[in-house]
């Protein structure tokens, strides 16, 4: 007979042994029983953040970097409808992680209880799934239900709801093994014959593309992808959310591609004759107009664990649904084997034709400008880490530009709210990033709109010391919100400048970090050689940037991938 | 084109809001839905009448399949299948209508299940468009309420769905 425990026990065994070692959480009346488990052990880790949307966010930046599953602690009511935010952006981009709710007593639900809300469906819409916990003998196989679920699969954020009183109930505790659900068993396996298909295509192929996503970095598919297009020596270009799924600085990737992507990527997009689309969803930020992408006749290979991605904005000739690094490995085993011949002067003349889209250098900018280029501030930040930090960035034109400059070469050094677009993420993610990784460097690249949005992480960051090094581009605008009003809105820049921006050195001081203004463009390297210099402290760097700077390419809303605008 | 899908689903609260929130979330449409659960208790049935292109359907069973919750989704119409729906209609029936009403109830093969000196009230099963027929064929003005079920479907001869 195993020893009864209170639900706040059970959880905090579950944790434990999951192995998770840090959790991100922020107490109340709900949660109290746990926060009371919690402090009596020291396996769990907890660190109190400001906000709760900030715990979310530092959750899912712990996971993104480091490829564990993370964790979120709330209470009820406003506590979980704060973590809304985070778990949204959590979703969009299908990361693994588990949000542990407080919610009122199960006598008191749907009476309209001091801080109750309708928890599981509120969450509903941006969760892979939740649960109410109504029975304390259910807690433990719930909570090793809501990891396996996170984990598996396409990832996503799982919330279990635990009311107050399941809390103090007590069971008999013995953490499951392994679950089994009839009704979630997701495919790993690719279909034999599929990939069969695939490979007679990829070998037919006269102008082909490799076109890669988040999903490669989520799968952990980089070595495997990377070592498919080379063996083809085929063109390579990442998603927003895919970079460093193939190493930046290798002559076969062609960027980013996308609605600020480079323009060889696109065009190479629009114009290939066989598309080899692997881990990603043809959304519109990708591929522009699905008509006028639509409108270029070229056959599509898709790879992806859910089948729900494959066809639905655009139609494939060959799905394949399955564990991304399980059918790469295959593939490139048939590929090895095969007796087919690739085009080689077909392929030779596609790269011709790439090689000229690339002489259109189209990510060129006045590198003679006297005042403080974004691009600039980017390119140097790559050159003095040698390109191995973390990156973390908020939501607009610094990330556009981060993404566009900083070469990864590396998966999971690139974490950026991609899907949902949440400014605010960046500060947050990068706490996470770092208590993941605590030898990493770790750069938060911001705008002065975005990083308020979660300011008061600078507190968080100060109490468990972790010495981000966040990159302010300040412009003075909400820069794409400025850019767009630019092009589409007749220059009527409304409610997009930030008026009565703060010290930002005094208010890092203020928290007791360290605090830089940069103004001059000569002064951008030395200042942040000096900031990694400092390798125990926080440094809030406010680079005064040009205003007028936009992001090219651009591919407008509505338009096709080769109606870019250029600069 | 009008589909009707059948899915199995975890008995088990939340699971019909976590369909329907599927459903205006992705703004698919809902004709009728009608759900209960089955011999086994912890499996409900649904049926779902909805409307969209292949394009469109392929989507929601590949959607509804990704609900955590859902065990097995099919198309009903993807072979032969059977479809009722009940209908519960309560009419005006007084002087001549009376028999013109018991008339029609016996052609649609329906039977009168409650009466009083003014109104019958008419229990009808068949498929949604025979149900609309009767509908029509009674003098609008006629009908007092309508309450209808939504389609029920099942597969014809021996396929089944099953866990």
């Amino acid at each position: 007979m195993s020893v009864e425990l209170t639900g706040a026990e059970i959880t905090v065994r579950c944790l434990q042994e999951e192995g998770i070692d840090c959790i991100f959480g922020y107490p109340g009346g709900a949660v109290l029983f746990l926060y009371d488990e919690l402090f009596k052990q020291d396996k769990v880790r907890h660190i109190l953040v400001r906000h709760e949307q900030a715990a979310v966010h530092a959750a899912d930046g712990y996971a993104r970097s480091s490829n564990k599953v993370g964790v979120a602690l709330v209470t009820s009511g406003p506590g979980l409808t704060n973590a809304v935010t985070g778990i949204a952006t959590a979703y969009m981009d299908s990361i693994p992680m588990v949000i542990i709710s407080g919610q009122v007593p199960t006598g008191a639900i749907g009476l309209d209880a001091f801080q109750e809300v309708d928890t599981v469906g509120i969450t509903r819409p941006c969760v892979k799934h939740n649960f109410l916990v109504k029975d304390v003998a259910d807690l433990a196989e719930t909570i090793k239900k809501a990891f396996y679920i996170a984990s598996t699969g396409r990832p996503g954020p799982v919330l279990v709801d635990i009311p107050k009183d399941i809390t103090q109930h007590k069971a008999s505790f013995s953490y499951p093994s392994k679950v089994t659900m009839r009704s979630y068993n997701p495919v790993v396996k690719g279909h034999s014959g599929q990939i069969k298909r695939a490979v007679d295509l990829i070998l037919s192929a006269k102008r082909p593309v490799v076109y890669a996503g988040g999903g490669i970095i989520l799968s952990d598919a980089a070595k495997q992808l990377t070592e498919m297009v080379q063996l083809l020596d085929y063109p390579c270009t990442n998603t927003l959310m895919g970079l460093g799924g193939y190493p930046a600085t290798d002559k076969q990737f062609v960027g980013m591609l996308g609605m600020h992507g480079t323009y060889e990527a696109n065009m190479a997009m629009q114009y290939c004759d066989v598309l080899i689309a692997v881990g990603t969803r043809f959304d519109d930020r990708v591929i522009g107009n699905p008509k006028h992408f639509s409108n270029e006749n070229r056959k599509i290979i898709h790879i992806d664990i859910d089948p729900s991605s494959i066809s639905k904005r655009v139609k494939v000739d060959v799905p394949i649904v399955g564990n991304v690094p399980d059918v790469l490995k295959e593939l490139i085993k048939l590929l090895k084997a095969s007796e087919g011949k690739f085009d080689q002067a077909a392929l030779k003349d596609w790269w011709k034709q790439i090689d000229l889209w690339r002489d259109r250098d189209c990510l060129k900018y006045d590198r003679e400008s006297k005042i403080i280029k974004p691009q600039q501030v980017i390119e140097q930040l790559y050159n003095i880490t040698k390109g191995d930090a973390f990156v973390t960035s908020d939501v607009g034109q610094h990330q556009m530009w981060a993404a566009q400059f900083y070469k990864f070469d590396k998966p999971r050094r690139w974490i950026n709210s991609g899907g949902l677009g949440t400014m605010g993420f960046g500060m947050p993610a990068a706490m996470g990033v770092q208590l993941a990784n605590p030898k990493g460097k770790v750069a938060c690249i911001t705008g002065e709109a975005s990083i308020q949005m979660c300011i008061q992480e600078l507190s968080t960051c100060k109490q468990y010391k972790l010495p981000l090094k966040i990159i302010t581009l300040n412009n003075r605008y909400m820069g794409m919100v400025r850019q767009w009003q630019e092009f589409f809105h007749g220059n009527r820049y409304a409610e997009s400048y930030m008026n009565a921006l703060p010290d930002f050195v005094k208010l890092a001081e203020s928290y007791g970090h360290v605090g830089m203004r940069i103004e001059q463009p000569e002064d951008v390297e030395a200042a942040l050689k000096e900031a990694f210099k400092l390798k125990d402290q926080l440094v809030f760097m406010d680079f005064i940037t040009d205003q007028t700077e936009n992001v090219f390419p651009m591919v407008p809303g509505g338009k096709g991938l080769s109606e870019m605008i250029l600069v | 084109m009008r589909h009707i899908i059948s899915l199995l689903m975890e008995n088990e609260a939340g699971a019909l809001s976590r369909v329907a929130g599927l459903f205006s979330a992705r703004g698919y449409n809902i004709e009728s839905l009608s759900v209960a659960p089955t011999e086994d208790p912890t499996l409900s049935r649904m049926t779902l009448v909805t409307i969209g292109s292949d394009e469109v359907i392929e989507q929601v069973t590949k959607q509804l399949n990704k609900l955590i919750e859902v065990v097995k989704v099919v198309d009903l119409n993807d072979g032969c299948h059977i479809e009722r729906e009940l209908m519960l209609v309560k009419v005006r029936a007084v002087g001549q209508d009376r028999e013109e009403i018991k008339r029609l109830v016996e052609i649609f093969r329906g039977c009168i299940i409650d009466v009083t000196d003014k109104s019958y009230t008419i229990e009808l099963t068949g498929t949604s468009s025979k149900l609309d027929a009767f509908l029509e064929a009674i003098e609008n003005s006629c009908i007092l309420e309508t309450v209808r079920t939504g389609a029920s479907g099942i597969g014809r001869g021996e396929w089944i769905l099953k866990v």
